[in-house]
């Protein structure tokens, strides 16, 4: 595969693979990468082998919705905001027409990138090469020397600019990208995890949220799967994260904190719920296309329900000011914990968190997780978002940094040959259906959200886009 | 209870006279901030804990001039009850993330006196560090500047706030576990 893969024209397909050369299977067969997922287990290969991940790029980033980010980072004309989709760098930027777009952010004389802040407002974008400048659609404005280029060269032409990922959606807010030309809509993609973005959403007594609170970035030497599948995982914690349970369990409450303390040791205390709480209290769902969320753990009033937490109250009543009692009640009410929108993102509604994982080798992840504002709640609402991102997404966490290192294991261990198929089968005969499609486990210690986006895997991988998840 | 109390009055050491304070120069602070690179260096926790006051706090930014810890996320962002936490979970047995440890040496230097009190009980230090940390087989580098808030209790410096500022802040990292 080559660096500029994707510059072809806008009206020209995708081709399914094998047929189009750049998604030609290096070292993997057709037959062997259909085989490398069974009932309730998975072969290490999905986590390891250089080929694989190149495929990855093309037939599961390459085709499927994207997460790219969400409108309040673009609030303005010009406003721009640098990610990417896979690992291909673009731009989500709004147009002076008001439009939200994403944008390769690739000079198409040389290739360079054209924009180098993560974001920020420009009236155009300019190539800091040969100055080749681009409107904020990416449609080609100026070229210095127009007159020493061969005559058939033609600015108008698409393959002159910074090309548009061929579709942009949004769903409230949040904004997706699919480089595949063709394929199901956002929405039909979504399906039933449109009412966990609701949710995010919702929360929000004047109805918006907005991206703010900075940036964490953290990164660990494994495979991209890996952070997907510990986010629903409710039988790690009693070990992974023992020692922050037990050092929360030991502290004293007499100390003295400003509130942050208090936010994050509830949290870490919570993660020691026995396995009984998992398995009786807890549920995971999930639906097609890999998508899933695990119910809410807490019984602790004040990290969630917070009815006793004053900071809480006020927001209650700012929520029934705004939308009513009964709506009120009905959008606290929906009790989700993390959800997973297959393949690049996460969020937690609770505490407006959202997690965007970013491949870059079969072996190296970049996670960025963000924090959102609930328009019309007390501004002490978004100190407790702070402080829970602080507890469970910092770099310098009590809590993360036990899970960095299970990557890293995981990315170690997986270099031996001793296990070929790794186990991914607990639940595996207790899951049942459920509505919308759905498939949920009889409790949440079950695997059913990883067996899921391995069928979801299975699917992008072998038949270029994904299939229902079987029942 | 009374009588408890009575005991504890009697024993209680009679009121100081006002301790003649060592005056906050560059060179006393200077000597506190490699005390505590050293206690850090030599992974003792308990004895880095103890220098910071009953309410202190402890900052690394995620942003080149953060204005607050309660705005914007912070690397690490510790009150007194969970910096606490923190040192406690640095010597459980079960800290995977540490497990082998890492291992720093660090370097302390440019050590200036930003703003005293006028009776010189307090003071703000600035100071550069550079921390190299080994775990496993990689060697990472950590610099930036630090601010210490230093306070003069019964006679003893004492930490009442730290911030870190690190040059790569805003750069994806692996977990950050001992203390810069």
């Amino acid at each position: 595969m080559t660096a500029v893969e994707w510059l072809v024209p806008l009206d020209s397909k995708i081709k399914h693979p094998p047929e189009c050369a750049a998604e030609k299977p290096m070292g993997i067969s057709e037959a062997e990468l259909a085989q490398l997922i069974e009932p309730g287990r998975v072969h290490r290969r999905v986590y390891t082998d250089p080929a694989i991940f190149e495929l990855e790029m093309a037939r599961i980033f390459g085709t499927a919705w994207i997460y790219v980010g969400h409108e309040s980072q673009v609030k303005n004309p010009g406003d721009y905001f640098c990610t990417r989709i896979g690992r291909k760098p673009v731009i989500m930027v709004r147009g002076q027409d008001g439009k939200a777009r994403v944008i390769h952010n690739q000079c198409a004389h040389r290739g360079a990138m054209v924009v180098a802040l993560e974001q920020g407002n420009a009236p155009e974008f300019q190539c800091c090469y040969h100055g080749w400048t681009y409107h904020l659609d990416g449609r080609l404005k100026a070229v210095p020397l127009q007159h020493g280029y061969p005559r058939e060269f033609d600015p108008a032409d698409p393959k002159t600019s910074m090309l548009q990922v061929p579709r942009v959606e949004s769903y409230r807010g949040f904004v997706f990208a699919s480089e595949a030309p063709d394929g199901p809509n956002l929405a039909d993609a979504l399906g039933y995890m449109t009412t966990s973005l609701d949710d995010m959403v919702d929360r929000a007594p004047d109805g918006e949220i907005e991206v703010a609170g900075g940036v964490f970035k953290h990164t660990y030497d494994g495979n991209w799967k890996l952070y997907f599948e510990n986010l629903c995982d409710a039988a790690h914690p009693l070990f992974t994260h023992r020692s922050s349970i037990e050092a929360a369990q030991q502290q004293s409450d007499a100390v003295h904190s400003d509130g942050t303390g208090e936010i994050a040791l509830r949290q870490m205390r919570q993660n020691g719920a026995p396995y009984s709480f998992w398995e009786s209290q807890v549920g995971i769902w999930t639906y097609p296309n890999g998508h899933s969320f695990l119910g809410d753990y807490h019984d602790d009033a004040k990290l969630v329900a917070a009815m006793n937490d004053p900071v809480f109250r006020d927001y209650i009543a700012a929520m029934e000011a705004k939308k009513g009692k009964a709506r009120a009640k009905e959008v606290l009410e929906v009790r989700r914990w993390n959800s997973i929108i297959y393949p690049n993102l996460s969020f937690m509604s609770q505490f407006q968190q959202l997690r965007v994982v970013h491949p870059i080798a079969v072996d190296r992840t970049v996670v960025h997780a963000y924090t959102f504002r609930l328009a019309g709640a007390p501004d002490r609402m978004f100190r407790n978002t702070i402080s829970f991102a602080n507890t469970v997404n910092g770099t310098g966490s009590l809590v993360l940094t036990d899970d960095l290192e299970i990557y890293n294991r995981i990315g170690i261990g997986l270099l031996s040959e001793g296990t070929e198929w790794l186990q991914v089968g607990r639940g595996f005969a207790s899951d049942v259906p459920d509505a919308h499609g759905g498939r949920r486990g009889k409790n949440s210690t079950s695997e059913v959200y990883i067996r899921n986006m391995l069928d979801a895997w299975r699917a992008y991988m072998t038949d270029g886009h994904a299939a229902r998840a079987a029942a | 209870m009374k009588r408890a109390l009575r005991r504890d009055r009697r024993k209680r050491a009679p009121a100081p006279r006002k301790l003649k304070l060592a005056p906050l120069d560059v060179a006393r602070c200077e000597q506190f901030l490699m005390h505590e690179a050293r206690l850090l260096d030599e992974g003792r926790f308990d004895a880095w804990l103890a220098l910071f006051t009953a309410d202190a706090w402890y900052w690394i930014p995620t942003e080149p001039d953060q204005k607050s810890p309660f705005d914007t996320v912070s690397l690490i962002y510790d009150d007194r009850r969970l910096l606490e936490t923190r040192v406690r979970r640095l010597s459980s047995p079960r800290i995977y993330s540490q497990e082998p440890p890492s291992r720093t040496s660090r370097i302390v230097g440019n050590v200036t006196v930003e703003e005293a009190s006028s009776d010189r009980s307090a003071c703000t230090v600035r100071s550069k560090i550079l921390v190299l940390e080994n775990r496993r087989d990689s060697q990472r580098l950590f610099g930036g500047t630090a601010h210490h808030r230093l306070v003069q209790l019964d006679g003893n410096l004492r930490i009442a706030w730290k911030r870190v500022d690190l040059l790569n802040c805003d750069a994806p990292l692996d977990g950050i576990l001992v203390p810069l």
